[in-house]
């Protein structure tokens, strides 16, 4: 087999730096094993904000706002008040962004990051809904950097209970209709002004995505019932904080109001689950770790992410047996992953998305971002922003989805603008060289030393088939 | 707002002609501003996320409505924050406006209890079937449109099918399903990019020459920028910028497809996307979050009716979802997924003023699995009304490449004006 350096750094790390390829050439699959152990690194170079403190920080913005805007007694007034919340979230978004791209410019364990960055995109929520300005990058930090080399059920009980998912998924108001809460406003005279009251209720969001883009999958043998089941048994995951009645817990972190949950034993999947508050969602999603669905579903998404769009059926199979086997270690899932043949065929099937686009783009140029505008440029104009694939299924991890010659033209685009803006003086060969290896066509090569400057020559390598694939 | 008599701007349009490196025939085939098919206009605009039909199309004349709904229903007309009325039945929501002027118009069909032939509630899988026309959500790896355009085009082979000039444009960076497939089209973002270097394009199209792949994406992307570059209201599509706020993106995406449709040689089919329709919490009724996304669309639906202009009066335009909402408020005063739903047809070339509608009714013994609207229209009846009167497509093809398995859904009659 040939080219097994190159297939190890940019099939399944994050494209070569110069010397990666030199590192991981004595034994490819040791080099990435290596990288399975432990938490990831943290993101960035910097100490970033909490979720929690982010969250007290929007909370107290919002309440700032309204009162400002009952007394804004002038248009300008209202749009100020407007920019308070922004002021609240932003910064921390940025951060959050700059701190991802610094990471993935520099790590040692392209794998590893890899591998955050691919659980960040399975359990997706995006900053462009407002509960959730500027926590989004929090979930990745905080619950899947640390689980992202551990067994399954521990990046999935704390994805699901970090306040960003809880409130992307409208889960923290979910009301058990039988709850102590709604038994209480049953009982209390109907308002005068004529409108019903509120009537307590399950909001089945986050249950039905845990079942769907989580674990099982959509074909993975659930119902409609088993979602509904699911809601109740969820009631009462929450964030802290609050006031009045409503206070309690941690300001900004999860929360168990047992005043929400649904009482009571239920049923999903065809299995009893006894009344036991927090413990009883945990239980199910220890059972929803351990299914044959959920096994198959993740050695899709691997397989399809990091070999083909058409993930071959037997990759797939060795992947979730070595998932249900080691009860959901996923390192062993990795480990099996890289054992597999079709996972070190030359052939390049992976055409890159924006983002594997950006960041091997900063790795062969050794450029590291110095602040969040530039990456925030990069991804506008190529149409993926950072934490806002705008659905909970994440971006698409397949060709067709990136495939637009509206989207090409944008590559080419910031290829010549970066392209444009790297120092005079380095040898746009050799800095192809480095980040290609063996995979640098001649026809590329040939193209480079054509080009009328230095900075066409590297926006060719940049846009050149090799690079674009992985 | 009076969309016909609003004067288009007939400017004599300027093309750029690539020279130096890029000779013209090196990267433009001659088929570009070559004009085929016939007049009739065709914008589809997909709602992602399962907009709420029964906030979009109260139903305020069904007694159970207002009870299921709560706080989210719309009002009957007649009272502040009332409807708009469309008939006994049904109303529009008070945000849509544009909608309701072109009801009166004539120009308005309104469907309603109406879905896919997809019964899960799935978004994905839900747009899928949707967008693939097929039954199932896997399997498809192109759209219904994409295969009307390239039964359209009457190619004799793939190589003459590619080198058809493109007939419809995406407004997106990346084309979706529903015009995935042989027949090629354009895609063109309202995100501003200044203008690459050609002589950067030339080499590019050399060191693709071996790679088809890029290749024709290549040449399609060095088009459609010449293709924006001629017409100055693209411009001033784009000069509106990319805006952060979905809202105000929506109508950008639709002054831009009618810039594109209305340059010479332009296509005849377009498809603008929206999201955040998605509404499981805190939805809102007649003022909330999504009274302003209707809102939104609304003066999309406005703006690209006054930009098209002289256009307007060969247009049909189709506004779907991947499905429906639940007839109840769920505990966070919003909706979860649901199965039947409303879609609307308006255009100048729509025979309207009609709610197309087999109400089955909001009563607990009518509602699919005890929570949604029961569907009684196939969506696909209305897609391949469209595509035969509008863009007569014969039935048979329609039937056999179009929409595959489709027997059980007949194509509804006299959605066009003939």
């Amino acid at each position: 087999m040939t080219l097994q350096p190159e297939i190890a750094v940019m099939r399944f790390g994050l494209g070569a730096r110069p010397g990666d390829l030199a590192a991981a050439a004595s034994d490819p699959r040791a080099w990435l094993r290596a990288q399975t152990r432990g938490p990831a690194a943290r993101a960035g170079t910097t100490e970033l904000a909490a979720s929690n403190e982010i969250f007290e920080a929007v909370l107290a913005a919002r309440e700032e706002r309204r009162e400002e805007r009952l007394e804004a007694a002038t248009p300008d007034a209202v749009k100020a008040a407007g920019a308070i919340l922004r002021e609240a979230y932003q910064p921390h978004y940025r951060a959050q962004v700059l701190a991802r791209a610094q990471s993935a410019a520099v790590t040692a364990q392209p794998f590893s990051e890899r591998l955050v960055h691919f659980w960040a995109n399975h359990f997706a929520v995006s900053a462009d809904k407002g509960a959730i300005h500027g926590l989004a990058g929090t979930l990745e930090n905080e619950a899947i950097r640390p689980h992202v080399n551990g067994r399954f059920v521990e990046l999935l009980t704390a994805v699901e209970q970090h306040p960003a998912m809880i409130a992307f998924l409208d889960n923290q108001y979910s009301v058990g209709a039988d709850s102590p809460a709604a038994r209480r406003a049953a009982v209390r005279p109907a308002p005068l002004s004529g409108r019903p009251s509120r009537r307590f209720g399950i909001n089945e969001n986050l249950a039905r995505e845990i079942l769907e883009l989580h674990t099982l999958g959509v074909g993975g043998g659930y119902r409609q019932e088993d979602v509904t089941s699911f809601a109740q048994i969820l009631t009462g995951w929450s964030i802290g904080g609050g006031r009045g009645r409503l206070a309690g817990g941690d300001p900004g972190k999860f929360h168990f109001r047992v005043e929400l949950h649904e009482p009571g034993a239920k049923m999903l999947l065809g299995k009893r689950y006894a009344e036991q508050g927090q413990a009883e969602g945990e239980a199910v999603l220890a059972d929803l770790a351990g299914h044959p669905s959920t096994a198959r579903f993740l050695a899709t998404k691997l397989v399809r992410h990091f070999i083909a769009d058409d993930p071959p059926p037997q990759t797939v199979e060795r992947v979730a047996r070595a998932y249900l086997k080691s009860d959901g270690h996923l390192p062993q899932a990795y480990a099996a992953l890289i054992e597999s043949p079709e996972a070190w065929e030359p052939q390049p099937r992976k055409f890159k998305t924006p983002e594997d686009f950006v960041f091997s783009t900063l790795r062969a140029l050794e450029l590291t971002p110095s602040g969040p505008q530039e990456v925030i440029h990069a991804f506008d104009l190529m149409g993926q922003r950072q934490y806002t694939p705008g659905s909970p299924a994440g971006w698409a991890d397949t060709t067709a989805s990136w495939d637009g010659p509206d989207a090409l033209m944008h590559r080419v685009l910031w290829a010549s603008q970066t392209a444009g803006r790297y120092p005079q003086g380095t040898s746009p060969g050799e800095v192809a060289g480095a980040a290609l290896g063996g995979r640098l066509r001649a026809e590329t090569a040939t193209a480079m030393r054509r080009a009328s400057t230095g900075s066409q020559a590297l926006a060719l390598f940049l846009m050149s088939p090799e690079f674009q694939r992985r | 707002m009076s969309i016909h008599r609003s004067t288009p701007r007939l400017t004599r349009r300027r093309f750029i002609q690539a020279g130096g490196a890029l000779a013209a025939g090196a990267i433009l085939p001659s088929a570009l501003f070559a004009r085929t098919g016939g007049r009739e206009r065709l914008v589809v605009v997909i709602l992602r996320g399962a907009l709420d039909g029964l906030a979009a199309v109260p139903p305020h004349g069904d007694p159970d409505y207002a009870p299921l709904h709560r706080e989210l229903a719309i009002d009957p007309p007649g009272s502040t924050g009332g409807a708009l009325a469309l008939d006994a039945t049904f109303g529009l929501h008070p945000e849509l406006q544009f909608l309701h002027e072109r009801y009166a118009a004539g120009e308005l069909i309104v469907f309603h209890a109406a879905a896919s032939p997809y019964r899960d509630r799935s978004h994905f899988d839900g747009q899928n079937v949707l967008e693939s026309g097929l039954m199932q959500p896997l399997g498809g790896a192109d759209g219904w449109l994409n295969r009307a355009i390239a039964a359209r085009s009457v190619p004799r082979t793939s190589a003459s099918l590619a080198a058809q000039a493109e007939r419809a444009v995406a407004i997106a960076q990346n084309v979706p399903l529903i015009l995935r497939g042989d027949a090629r089209v354009l895609s063109k973002s309202t995100t501003v990019a200044p203008d690459v270097d050609e002589e950067l394009l030339a080499r590019l199209q050399d060191l693709y020459s071996k790679d088809d792949w890029l290749s024709a994406r290549l040449s399609e992307a060095v088009q459609s920028e010449h293709l924006g570059d001629a017409s100055s209201e693209v411009q001033s599509a784009s000069a509106m910028m990319s805006p952060a706020n979905p809202v105000e993106r929506i109508t950008a995406s639709a002054r831009m497809a009618a810039a594109i449709m209305r340059s010479e040689g332009g296509p005849e089919v377009a498809v603008l996307e929206a999201t955040g329709w998605d509404t499981h919490a805190n939805q809102g009724g007649a003022k909330g979050v999504l009274a302003q996304r209707l809102r939104g669309l609304d003066a999309a639906l406005g703006a690209l009716g006054n930009d098209l202009g002289p256009l307007w009066g060969e247009t049909a335009v189709l506004v779907i979802t991947e499905f429906g909402r639940t007839a109840a408020m769920n505990g966070t005063r919003g909706t979860d997924h649901g199965t039947g739903g409303c879609a609307f047809l308006v255009g100048g070339a729509v025979r309207g003023g009609r709610v197309i509608a087999d109400w089955p009714g909001l009563g607990a013994a009518s509602l699919l699995d005890d929570r949604d609207l029961r569907p009684t229209l196939d969506l696909r009846s209305v897609f391949k009304a469209v595509l035969g009167e509008h863009l007569r497509i014969d039935a048979q093809t329609l039937a056999a490449r179009v929409f595959p398995d489709s027997t059980q859904a007949r194509a509804l009659h006299g959605l066009i004006r003939a």
